[in-house]
Order: C-alpha cells, then sequence, then structure tokens
C-alpha cells in the first residue's frame, strides 16, 4: 500500500515537472497580486505594513486556489481517473499522494517565495518568519479543502470560477488565523496560539479531506 | 397506531401529501405572523436606549436564527439522501436552499437597517452579521454547485456532500469570526449584546421566528412539488395528474416512459 | 465467477437498458453488441464498479462488488474507451506505473517485451504525446501482457488497429482464456478468439 503512495506521488512529481510552465503560473500571479496593492493604495510604509498581512495571505489563497483545477483535470480527460478508482488501494489513500505532489508543487514554492514578497512590504525579518511559517503550516489545508471543491466540480463547466465560490468561504477561517499571526508578530506579540490554530487546521482537513475527496470523485465520475 | 413513513418516502407519494399540508402551514405562518406582529409592533415597549428603530430586530434576529436552522435542516435532508441514495431528501434539500438564502439576505438586510440608525453607516463587520455573509456565500455556493451539474442525481449527491462539508466548516467559521471580531472592534459594536429583553420582546422574536418557520415548510413543500414534475416529468404518475393534464403542451413532452 | 442481476442504468434521463441478467465463468468471453449509445460502454461501467445500478447487482464470486470492491477490483482489468496513460510520460514510464499502482511490480524488461508483443517497442522511451492515436491505444493494451487479472473488461479493444495487431490481440485474449480468465468485449467487428464459452448480449431497441 505504501508502494503505490509513493508511485503516485513520484508520477505526479515528475508530471508536474515535465509541465513547469504551469508551476511557474500560479508562482507569478502571487507576485503580481501582491504588488498590485501597493499600486493601488500607495507605496507609503505605514499602510503598506498594516495590510501586509492580509493581502499576502490572500493573494496567496488566490494563487493556490487558481491551481486547484489542475489537480484532477487531466486525469479525467486521458482516463487515468477511472484507472486510479479502480486500483485496489483505499481510494483516499491515492488521493492524499496526489494532493501532497500538488502541494509540492504549487504551494510549497509560494511559501518558499513569501519572504522576498514580504520585503516589498518592508516587514522585518522576525515578522517574514512568522509569514513563511503562517502560510507552510495553512497551505496544507489549503491544498486538502480545495481538492474536495475541485472533485465536486469535476468537468463542470465553468468550474474555475465554481471552485472559486465553493472554497473561499471555508477557506475564511485559515485566512483569519494567518494574517492574524502574521499581524500579532508586527505588533510583538506571540503568535503561537494563531499557528497552532493554522497547525490544528490542516491536521483536521488532512484526517477528513481525502475521504471527502474520494466520495466527491466518486459521485462526479458517475 | 402503526404509521409507515416510509408509504411517503417515494416523490409519488410525497406529492399529494405535500399539497394537503401545504394549506395548513401557510395559514400557521399568516396565524403567527400577526401575533408576532401584533406583539412586536404594539405590544413590545420602547426601548429607551434606541427608541423604535429597534424594532427591526423583531424581523433580523428570527431571520438569521431560520438562516441557520435551514441550513443545518438542508444539510440533514442531503445527507439523508445520500446516505439512503434517495431522491427525495435530497430535493428537499434543494428546495430548502432558496428559502435560506433569502432569510440570510434578509437578516443582512435588517442588520443594515439597524446599524444606520443606530451607528450611522450601513455595514458593520461584527460578528453576527459577518458569519450571516459567509453563510450566504455557503448558501449561494450550494446552489449555484447543483445548478452547474446537468445530471440532477449527481446534482443532489455533489451538493449533499458540499452542504455536510459546510455543516462541518460552520462552527469553525463562527468561532474563527469571533476571534477576528473581537481582535479587531473590541466591544464597541455588538449587535450580539441584547440588553436585558423585556419579555415581551422575547414573546414577540418566538412568534415571528415560528411565523418564519411555518412559512418556511410551507414554501419548501410547495417547492419541492416542483422540483418533483420538472424532474418526474416523464413517468406515468406525473402525465395522469390534473395539474399537468390541463396544460396540454405539458403533455406533447418527450421523454422515455419508464 | 461473475454474475449479473436484473441489471438497469438509467444516464441522465434516459433508461439504457433493464432486466439485464448474466453470468459468466472462467474461460469465458461475452461480447457486448449495440449500436452506438446502446449503453455498451455503461454496461462495462456498471461491470468495473465504476457506475452504481438504477436497480440490480453485479457479483464477483457470489460477492456482491459494492460491498468489496477492493477485492473485486484487485482481479479486474479495465481498459476502456480512454487510455488510461498519461500524455507526458513515456510508454514505459506509464506501464510501469499502471502495473506497480495495481499492485504487480514489473520489471523494465518485462515491460518492453509486452511492448514489442504488441509492436511499439521502439517508441518504449519516447514520450506518449508524440506518439499517434493507434500507437497510444497499442500502449494502453500492453497492459494486457502485464497483468495477472482474472477478469478483462474491454471497451472497443480493437478499434483504431490494424489487422496485425488485431490477430496479435486476439491471440493473447484466446490465451488468456485458455488460462481460466475471463473476458468482457464490446466490439463493432468480428473477431476470431477460441473461448471455451462464448456468449453475447445485445442492448438497445
Amino acid at each position: 500500500m505504501n508502494q503505490a503512495f509513493f508511485l503516485l506521488l513520484k508520477r505526479d512529481l515528475k508530471l508536474a515537472l515535465r509541465k513547469r510552465a504551469d508551476l511557474a503560473t500560479s508562482l507569478f500571479f502571487f507576485v503580481i497580486v501582491a504588488s498590485l496593492f501597493p499600486l493601488a493604495i500607495g507605496p507609503e510604509v505605514a499602510v503598506l505594513s498594516i495590510i501586509a498581512p492580509g493581502v499576502l495571505w490572500v493573494a496567496a489563497l488566490l494563487a493556490s486556489m487558481l491551481s486547484l483545477t489542475r489537480l484532477f483535470a487531466s486525469d479525467l480527460v486521458d482516463g487515468s481517473l477511472e484507472q486510479l478508482l479502480l486500483a485496489p488501494q483505499p481510494l483516499a489513500w491515492l488521493l492524499l499522494a496526489k494532493i501532497l505532489a500538488h502541494w509540492l508543487t504549487c504551494a510549497l514554492p509560494l511559501v518558499l517565495l513569501a519572504p522576498l514578497i514580504g520585503l516589498q512590504y518592508a516587514l522585518a525579518s522576525n515578522v517574514l518568519a512568522v509569514l513563511t511559517l503562517s502560510l507552510l503550516l495553512g497551505t496544507p489545508a489549503l491544498s486538502l479543502i480545495g481538492a474536495i471543491g475541485a472533485a465536486l466540480t469535476l468537468g463542470v463547466r465553468g468550474s474555475g470560477l465554481l471552485v472559486a465560490l465553493l472554497v473561499l468561504p471555508l477557506y475564511i477561517p485559515l485566512l483569519i488565523f494567518g494574517a492574524d499571526a502574521v499581524a500579532a508578530s508586527q505588533h510583538g506579540m506571540s503568535a503561537t496560539a494563531q499557528l497552532s490554530l493554522l497547525a490544528a487546521g490542516s491536521l483536521l482537513a488532512l484526517v477528513l479531506a481525502p475521504v471527502a475527496t474520494a466520495a466527491a470523485l466518486r459521485i462526479s465520475v458517475e | 397506531m402503526h404509521i409507515n413513513w416510509f408509504k411517503y418516502s417515494t416523490p409519488q407519494t410525497f406529492y399529494p401529501l405535500a399539497g394537503r399540508m401545504l394549506p395548513w402551514f401557510f395559514g400557521l405562518a399568516v396565524m403567527f405572523g400577526l401575533a408576532g406582529l401584533y406583539v412586536s409592533l404594539a405590544l413590545a415597549p420602547t426601548d429607551f436606549q434606541q427608541g423604535e428603530a429597534y424594532r427591526i430586530i423583531f424581523v433580523h434576529v428570527p431571520a438569521a436564527w431560520m438562516s441557520m436552522l435551514i441550513y443545518i435542516i438542508m444539510a440533514a435532508w442531503a445527507g439523508l439522501g445520500l446516505a439512503l441514495n434517495a431522491r427525495l431528501p435530497a430535493m428537499m434539500a434543494q428546495a430548502l436552499a432558496p428559502t435560506g438564502a433569502l432569510f440570510t439576505v434578509l437578516a443582512l438586510l435588517t442588520g443594515s437597517l439597524w446599524g444606520k440608525p443606530m451607528w450611522g453607516a450601513w455595514w458593520v463587520w461584527d460578528a453576527r452579521l459577518t458569519s450571516e455573509l459567509i453563510l450566504l456565500f455557503l448558501y449561494i455556493g450550494f446552489i449555484a454547485l447543483q445548478s452547474s451539474i446537468a445530471d440532477p442525481r449527481r446534482a443532489d449527491r455533489a451538493g449533499a456532500l458540499l452542504a455536510l462539508v459546510g455543516v462541518v466548516n460552520v462552527p469553525i467559521i463562527y468561532f474563527s469570526v469571533k476571534w477576528w471580531n473581537t481582535l479587531h472592534q473590541g466591544a464597541s459594536i455588538n449587535m450580539t449584546n441584547a440588553p436585558t429583553m423585556a419579555t415581551t420582546m422575547l414573546i414577540g422574536m418566538l412568534l415571528m421566528t415560528l411565523a418564519l418557520w411555518m412559512y418556511t415548510i410551507a414554501v419548501a413543500l410547495l417547492r419541492v412539488r416542483c422540483i418533483m414534475l420538472e424532474r418526474e416529468r416523464s413517468s406515468a404518475w406525473v402525465q395522469i395528474l390534473y395539474e399537468v393534464q390541463a396544460l396540454p403542451e405539458l403533455n406533447t413532452m418527450p421523454g422515455a416512459k419508464t | 465467477m461473475l454474475t449479473v442481476h436484473d441489471l438497469a442504468c438509467v444516464r441522465g434521463d434516459r433508461l439504457l437498458f433493464k432486466n439485464l441478467s448474466v453470468v459468466l465463468n472462467a474461460g469465458g468471453l461475452l461480447y457486448v453488441l449495440g449500436d452506438n449509445g446502446s449503453g455498451k460502454s455503461s454496461l462495462l461501467k456498471l461491470l468495473c464498479g465504476l457506475l452504481t445500478p438504477e436497480t440490480g447487482s453485479v457479483h464477483w464470486c457470489a460477492q456482491n462488488i459494492s460491498h468489496a470492491p477492493e477485492v473485486y477490483q484487485s482481479n479486474l482489468t479495465y481498459i476502456g474507451h480512454l487510455n488510461g496513460i498519461k500524455d507526458d510520460l513515456s510508454a514505459l514510464e506509464n506501464l510501469s506505473f499502471s502495473s506497480g499502482i495495481a499492485g504487480k511490480h514489473v520489471t523494465a524488461s518485462e515491460v518492453l517485451d509486452a511492448l514489442q508483443a504488441i509492436g511499439i517497442e521502439r517508441y518504449a522511451h519516447v514520450a506518449m504525446s508524440e506518439l499517434s492515436q493507434g500507437q497510444k491505444r497499442r500502449v494502453a493494451l500492453a497492459r494486457l501482457w502485464l497483468t495477472s487479472s482474472q477478469l478483462w473488461i474491454l471497451d472497443e479493444p480493437f478499434a483504431a488497429l490494424d489487422a496485425a495487431a488485431i490477430t496479435t490481440l486476439a491471440a493473447r485474449l484466446t490465451e488468456h482464456l485458455a488460462d481460466g480468465g475471463m473476458a468482457v468485449i464490446t466490439s463493432h467487428q468480428e473477431v476470431n478468439i477460441n473461448a471455451k464459452s462464448t456468449q453475447s448480449l445485445r442492448l438497445g431497441h
């Protein structure tokens, strides 16, 4: 059973790396969105430092969401998805491998790039550390919950926007705690509570989301 | 007395039952509504802080309560439909959603109307209003998902899964919004802090809630009948209905007879 | 042994078929025939457990497949209309993956042998996106030389193949059935496959 997990993980990573252009687009989307706000609001450092936690988290959220349809779309089109449904391993376990591959290729680069973008907002280095940590702890939940949305809207026309509509309300708690973690560290306070809540959210999603995604896939493929 | 509940578990048998129950629920809604309006407008005392404008809470609070209750009931029906692989519970969930969304909008609008004379702003980001807004997004998501999927059974099941995921998230969302609210607004603007309620005010709100509840049931029954007619249009029991026979163009609708 | 009881299928608003019952034993071949749109592909998916029937059930060795799907599916190889292979991987990578995920580890040389059997071993390391439809189909079918499942469910396996490939595939099927395997196939063409027992099922009006 472990073998199948790593086999699928390796395959999806290989596929993602062969289509490197796709990965770059969500990363650049993050960069562009984060740059829009100073352009719209003005470059005063005082203002930027207030909006930074929210803007950076929202940009990361939107960039993550952009890549969700990619999770199952190509598998649906070439028939690999039905083969996955017929594999003798538990579907939820296999989907966890897919979601992990997706997180590693779409979300982890964001997490690693975030400190650089944070510098554009003149954040101090301890704040940058909390920003990175909050994204590291929160993005797994984003990928896991997003997978449920991607599975529910599989093959539906206009699914890109529909996924956003379904999944963004569910993202709101993560957004609140993530942005607040960064804001707290900006004010010199400890962000442990917020970060713990983010971690708890990701753990809860880790346990529940693959099963819900498996159910959603079976519903969508009928 | 042995009641065979399963007798009414198919669209064919539930359709006439729903039709018979409908007028009673509308009647109850009107009765409770009139009583509630009388208590809220005439009997409840004028609030010495807020004047007459506060009376909007007699619509705002019941609408908010109902919007949350309907979401849970909708999710329960949807879950039942998923678990039993049955059509009728799924149709009930589909019938409840628009009313739930309507009450959420009503709660938001009345909240806004209350806010303006109170705090001079058309919108305040207090915990309850913000949670209502997010609840509206959840309702819209459910309705949008169901309408985007062509196959009705897939739409039923996908919507059910979404509703169940939503129901699990609602407490999490509420908790996180309260957290967010206490950080940023302090306790200055807080609609949820009802000052000691006079008993009449409470009775007024309860009566209005009951009115909205009866209305919800009546409208859901009405809507589910329409949904049944539409989805089961090709089956024999629909085609012999008086309503369908009376409209000749409906009789020429294509569809395989089962 | 595969048993189908009183199966009915509804897709969208249409009833495709009902009261369908069939029994397939070891060494048996079932042809599913019918016009386009008569429900052949849906029937095959019902047999795999990818779709749930409106009424009726499918049983494998006397157990309902919806109660123990993993046991059933580990004994099943399904090749549908879609090839189930990734365009960005090579034939070798695709086949190693599909065998591995089905629980059977295969070596590179076994994969190359399978590709050779169906005549495309020289494309083993080429990305699938560079191959023609017919060649991709052959890569998908090469799984049949690597799998050890007892039941094969194949949707139009002979379409898009040339005469030589058809003969090769038919021979492989004959070999599989002689070894105690079973197969359910849809096909528009007459193919020469020797089986212990051959049944055909015609769907549609």
